[in-house]
């Protein structure tokens, strides 16, 4: 909460994980898919994988904010119901790139252009097998002092300034170095 | 003990002859009434009478109505009862102080007061404004994490110098399941009886505090005005209060 905030919950094997997990450099999202600053913050992600490539480890935890996004809550349990057939990160990916279509029935033919087995995916959505899990990456964030979304980590301390390209790599550069 | 909604100004105990913080009291009669614009020298007059008496002087017994300036003179209850020092770098209301009592209106025709929290643990989050984009990151937060507060037995109001129509308007819009009360007239008194007013601005400090079953308060955090505090801070203290009451039973 303070200025420093640190992550309270580290990476670990229940995480969405991409790049090594050793990489020099971890960056943790917890973000909401109705968000639209998590919206830009995708692409921005996007650009840092791009530029630091295998220097970069990212993960994404659900941070769902449902009572001002109505969708969000089940749009994060559709990734993680996409995680069990392990497609979290093309579901990620896909919601970002339609945040704007996020009804049951939308989720539903996401899973269905994603190849998952569908009842699956539905039966998993209906009964809310993942409400937990997203409620546990919801209460680590709380714990770590995200006070919005996107909220960063870099390298397990919270980034307090803005989420542009700049700001987060030269955020970046200055943790790696005081790692080095 | 007038009422304590319209806790603004300080009867002086002795003749004043002090250099704070906030700046410079000479001679300032004994007897007189530090008025509003004084406001910032409460929390040092508490030492100060600390000082003059060797006895800890009861802080919200000196603090008195504006409208009652034959209030029991404050040289009376100096040495009486207990004190908070305010040690924090704030000026906030420390933990161990007696949380000052209000009565707010949340709607129109309905008011909320601490007593009515009797038996439950209070979180008041003061904030600067309705529809500021910090302020309304900060109340979507909470109204999130409500059921968390819940579970420790705790309930949550905002506190913030708009007014009610505003408040409503707001809360509707965000969907908020809390109450938001309105500390609208006279402006900012009750955070003024906490120490989070910002005279310059006219606006209540970004400040939390968790006040216990018994009306006393436990934590205090005030923000810096643009910083949103989270809500790890309060889980925080409302475990701890949880741990002291298991340790205690």
């Amino acid at each position: 909460m303070t200025q420093g905030s640190s992550l309270a919950l580290a990476v670990g094997p229940r995480d969405h994980i991409q790049g090594d997990p050793d990489a020099l450099v971890k960056l943790v999202e917890y973000g909401d898919y109705e968000c639209p600053y998590c919206g830009e913050a995708y692409l921005v992600v996007k650009e840092l994988q791009r530029r630091l490539g295998d220097d970069l480890c990212f993960v994404f935890r659900n941070f769902p904010l449902s009572n001002i996004h109505e969708h969000a809550q089940e749009a994060a349990e559709a990734a993680e119901a996409a995680a069990t057939q392990q497609r979290f990160w093309e579901m990620h990916d896909y919601l970002y790139e339609h945040q704007n279509s996020l009804e049951a029935e939308d989720l539903v033919g996401y899973a269905k252009l994603l190849a998952l087995d569908v009842r699956r995916f539905t039966e998993e959505l209906v009964t809310h097998v993942h409400a937990e899990r997203v409620r546990e990456d919801f209460l680590s964030g709380v714990r770590s002092g995200v006070n919005g979304t996107p909220t960063f980590y870099i390298n397990g301390v919270r980034h307090d300034g803005s989420f542009d390209i700049r700001s987060l790599l030269s955020a970046i550069q200055a943790r790696s170095r005081n790692a080095a | 003990m007038p009422d304590s909604t319209l806790v603004r100004n300080i009867t002086v105990c002795e003749t004043l002859n002090f250099r704070g913080r906030f700046g410079v009291i000479q001679n300032f009669p004994a007897g007189e009434i530090l008025l509003d614009a004084d406001i910032y020298y409460c929390r040092e007059l508490v030492f100060l009478c600390e000082t003059l008496s060797g006895k800890r002087p009861k802080h919200r017994t000196m603090i008195m109505d504006s409208r009652t300036k034959d209030s029991p003179n404050s040289r009376e209850v100096v040495g009486s009862g207990e004190c908070h020092t305010e040690a924090s770098s704030a000026q906030a209301l420390s933990p161990g102080a007696s949380a000052p009592d209000f009565c707010l209106h949340v709607t129109p025709d309905q008011t909320v007061s601490l007593k009515d929290f009797a038996g439950k643990i209070l979180i008041i989050a003061f904030y600067p404004a309705d529809w500021s984009p910090v302020c309304g990151d900060q109340m979507a937060l909470y109204n999130e994490v409500l059921p968390e507060f819940h579970r420790h037995n705790a309930e949550l109001v905002g506190i913030s110098v708009d007014g009610v129509w505003c408040h409503l308007a707001f809360a509707k819009d965000r969907k908020l399941h809390f109450p938001l009360l309105a500390d609208f007239e006279p402006k900012g008194a009750v955070a003024k009886a906490y120490h989070v007013y910002r005279d310059q601005d006219g606006i209540c400090e970004r400040a939390l505090f968790v006040i216990d079953e018994q009306g006393k308060i436990i934590w205090t955090h005030v923000s810096p005005i643009g910083v949103n505090p989270g809500a790890d801070g309060i889980l925080n203290a409302l475990e701890e209060n949880d741990n002291k009451g298991e340790a205690a039973a």
